[in-house]
C-alpha cells in the first residue's frame, strides 16, 4: 500500500492537525512530544488495539497506558477520531471546565490511566498484565514511555519485574526522540545502549523507525516477539515530527504555536482536516 | 495486631476471590500461610515499593481488592506518589497495610519509625486512614476495609499487643469507641497508645478524677460528633498517639477550632525529632513525654483553675 493511502497515515495527519489546533487554542505546551508519538498512536488505534469505542469498559479490551501523560493532546485527538467521544470536545482542551486536562485523565472516555508524573505507567501495566496472565485472559497491555521518563527508577523496578513473571502480554513502546525536558538525552542522562539494557533485563527488544508505518505495523502486529517474555519496542522518533520548524527543537516542549505558525504547520501536514 | 490482621485476611480471602496480597519482600512468619493457601493471589514484588504500589493499582483496575504490606514507612513514603496519583486519584480498592506503626520497632532506629504516616495519609483524597488500638480493633477493621470501596490505610503495631477491649466493641470506620466513661475530661487515643490511655485513666481515677477514654482508630473519616459531644460534656480534651504532629491531635484540633466549643485541649504526640538512641516503644514514649504519668499530669493541669 502506498504510504499516503494507508489508514494509519491518514489518521496520523488528522490527529497531528487536531493536536496543533488544541495546543494553539489553549496556549499549551508539549506539542513536540505529541507529534513524536503521533504515528505510533495511529498504528495502535487503527491496526493493533482490540478495542470497542462503544464499550470503553469492555473487560476483554486491550489496554493502552500512555505513561508520558504530557502527550495528552494527541491521545485525546486519537480517541476522538476513533469515536470514543465527539471530536468537537477537542476544541475545549485545557479550557475551564473541560474534562480534557493537560495531562492524560482517566475521566476522558478511552483513557485507561491518568498520568503526568513520569514513571507510573509501567508498574500499573505490570499489575494489569499479571491479573490477565494469572486468570488466563487474552487481552494485551501496551505502555508508551518517553525517553526522559526512563530516568525514573520506578520504571526499572518494573523492567525487572515483568520478565520474572513472564508477562508476554505486556508491550512497552519507548518514544525515543532523544530530547527530554531540559536538554538532549545524551547530555542529561544518556540511555545508550537502550535496546541492550532491555535485553539484559530479559525482555525481547526490537528497534524500529517510529515514523515508518510498515515498520510500525509489522512490529506491533507480531507481539509478543518471544513467548514467555515481555516485548520492548525502541521506536526512534523525531520530536516535533511533521512540522519542519518544530522538529528536533527543545523549545517546542514548551512553546505554543501562534496563528502564523499554526497555519504554516497545518499546511506542511497537508492534513485532510 | 499482625496476627489478628493476617487471620482476618485469610478468613476473608477464603470467601472472596478478589482479595490479593502483595508484599515488599517482608512478612517473615506472617504471610507464609496466605501465600500457601492462595498462591495465585499472592505476590512478593521484591524490595520495590513503588513498583508494588503501581502493580496494586493495575490489579485493582482489573477488579481486585489488593492489600500491600510492608514495614512502617516503606509502603507509605517510598511510594507516596504512587499512592496519591495511581491509587487515590483513581479511587482504587488498594488497602495499604503498614506494620510497626509509630515506634513499635523502637530499637531499630528512625528509618523504621512510622511517625509521620497518619499525618500524610489522612490528607489524601478518597483515603480511609485507620490506626487500630488493639487486636480486637485490628480484626474488625481488616474486615471493614474489605467491605469499604476505595483506598484504605491500615496502620498496625507489631505482634503480641494486649487486648484492651474487655467486651466485644462495635468498631466501625468513622466511629469512636468508648472504653471508659468519665465526666471530668476525655482522653482520645489512636493506635498503639490505647493501653497507655486506659492506664492513665485508672491512675486518674485513683486520684479522684474521672475521665472518658475513647479509642479513635479512624482518623479519616473522623468521628466529629464524638469529639464535640465530649468537648461539650467534659470541657477538657487530651489526645495521645504513637505518632508525631499532624495525626489525631491535629485532626481533633481542626474540629475544635472550627466549632463554637472551646474546651481546654492538649495534643500529646511524639516530638519531631529523629531518634538518636535506641529505645523500646515504652521507653520511647517516656522519652517523648507521652507515657501514662505524662498523660495524668497533662489532664491534671487542664483541671487546675
Amino acid at each position: 500500500m502506498p504510504p499516503q493511502t494507508r489508514p494509519a497515515a491518514e489518521f496520523a495527519a488528522k490527529i497531528r492537525a487536531h493536536a496543533l489546533r488544541m495546543v494553539h487554542g489553549a496556549k499549551a505546551s508539549h506539542i513536540g512530544t505529541s507529534l513524536s508519538m503521533a504515528d505510533i498512536l495511529s498504528v495502535l488505534y487503527t491496526q493493533t488495539l482490540r478495542i470497542d469505542p462503544e464499550r470503553p469498559d469492555w473487560p476483554e479490551r486491550d489496554r493502552l497506558i500512555v505513561s508520558k501523560g504530557h502527550g495528552a493532546a494527541i491521545l485525546y485527538a486519537a480517541l476522538a477520531e476513533r469515536g470514543f467521544f465527539p471530536v468537537d470536545w477537542l476544541a475545549d482542551y485545557c479550557k475551564d471546565g473541560s474534562k480534557l486536562m493537560g495531562h492524560a485523565s482517566h475521566h476522558v472516555p478511552g483513557v485507561e490511566v491518568s498520568t503526568g508524573s513520569l514513571g507510573h505507567g509501567l508498574p500499573i501495566g505490570c499489575g494489569m498484565a499479571l491479573a490477565a496472565r494469572r486468570e488466563g485472559r487474552p487481552h494485551r497491555i501496551f505502555v508508551i514511555l518517553s525517553d526522559g521518563e526512563l530516568d525514573e527508577g520506578s520504571n526499572w523496578e518494573a523492567v525487572l519485574f515483568a520478565p520474572h513473571h513472564q508477562l508476554d502480554n505486556l508491550v512497552v513502546i519507548v518514544d525515543y526522540n532523544q530530547i527530554q525536558s531540559f536538554g538532549a538525552v545524551k547530555e542529561v542522562l544518556d540511555l545508550d545502549p537502550l535496546p541492550a539494557k532491555w535485553r539484559a533485563f530479559r525482555w525481547s527488544a526490537m528497534e524500529i523507525d517510529g515514523h515508518d508505518f510498515t515498520d510500525l505495523e509489522s512490529t506491533l502486529n507480531r507481539v509478543p516477539f518471544e513467548p514467555g517474555k515481555p516485548s520492548a519496542i525502541i521506536a526512534h522518533t523525531v520530536k516535533g515530527k511533521g512540522v519542519s520548524f518544530m522538529e528536533n527543537r527543545l523549545a517546542w516542549h514548551y512553546q505554543s504555536p501562534d496563528e502564523g505558525q499554526l497555519a504554516q504547520a497545518l499546511q506542511e501536514l497537508d492534513s485532510p482536516l | 495486631m499482625r496476627t489478628a490482621f493476617i487471620d482476618a485476611l485469610e478468613e476473608a480471602a477464603e470467601q472472596d476471590e478478589r482479595i490479593w496480597l502483595l508484599c515488599g519482600d517482608l512478612g517473615y512468619s506472617v504471610l507464609e500461610g496466605f501465600a500457601r493457601r492462595f498462591p495465585k493471589r499472592y505476590l512478593n514484588a521484591g524490595v520495590a515499593e513503588q513498583d508494588m504500589t503501581g502493580i496494586a493499582a493495575g490489579l485493582a483496575m482489573s477488579g481486585k481488592i489488593v492489600f500491600t504490606y510492608s514495614i512502617a514507612n516503606f509502603p507509605v513514603m517510598r511510594c507516596l506518589e504512587q499512592i496519591r496519583n495511581d491509587v487515590c486519584c483513581h479511587n482504587l480498592n488498594v488497602k495499604i497495610v503498614a506494620v510497626g506503626g509509630g515506634v513499635a520497632y523502637g530499637p531499630a532506629g528512625y528509618t523504621h519509625h512510622g511517625v509521620e504516616d497518619l499525618a500524610i495519609m489522612r490528607v489524601l483524597p478518597n483515603m480511609t486512614t485507620l490506626a487500630p488500638g488493639d487486636p480486637v480493633e485490628t480484626k474488625a477493621l481488616t474486615r471493614a476495609v474489605i467491605e469499604r470501596s476505595g483506598p484504605c490505610y491500615l496502620r498496625l503495631g507489631k505482634a503480641g499487643e494486649p487486648v484492651i477491649h474487655t467486651s466485644q466493641p462495635d468498631i466501625r470506620i468513622g466511629k469512636a469507641a468508648l472504653l471508659r466513661e468519665g465526666s471530668d475530661g476525655a482522653l482520645f487515643s489512636a493506635g498503639g497508645t490505647l493501653g497507655t490511655a486506659m492506664k492513665a485513666a485508672a491512675d486518674l481515677a485513683a486520684r479522684g478524677v474521672s475521665v472518658s477514654v475513647f479509642s479513635m482508630p479512624s482518623l479519616s473519616p473522623l468521628d466529629v460528633k464524638a469529639i464535640l459531644t465530649a468537648a461539650k460534656d467534659t470541657r477538657r480534651i487530651v489526645t495521645v498517639e504513637d505518632h508525631g504532629v499532624g495525626g489525631l491531635g491535629s485532626a481533633v484540633a481542626e474540629v475544635l477550632a472550627a466549632s463554637r466549643i472551646h474546651p481546654r485541649f492538649t495534643a500529646m504526640h511524639l516530638k519531631p525529632q529523629p531518634a538518636v538512641v535506641a529505645g523500646s516503644q515504652a521507653a520511647m514514649h517516656a522519652m517523648h513525654g507521652i507515657a501514662a504519668p505524662d498523660i495524668v499530669e497533662t489532664m491534671l493541669s487542664l483541671l487546675r483553675p
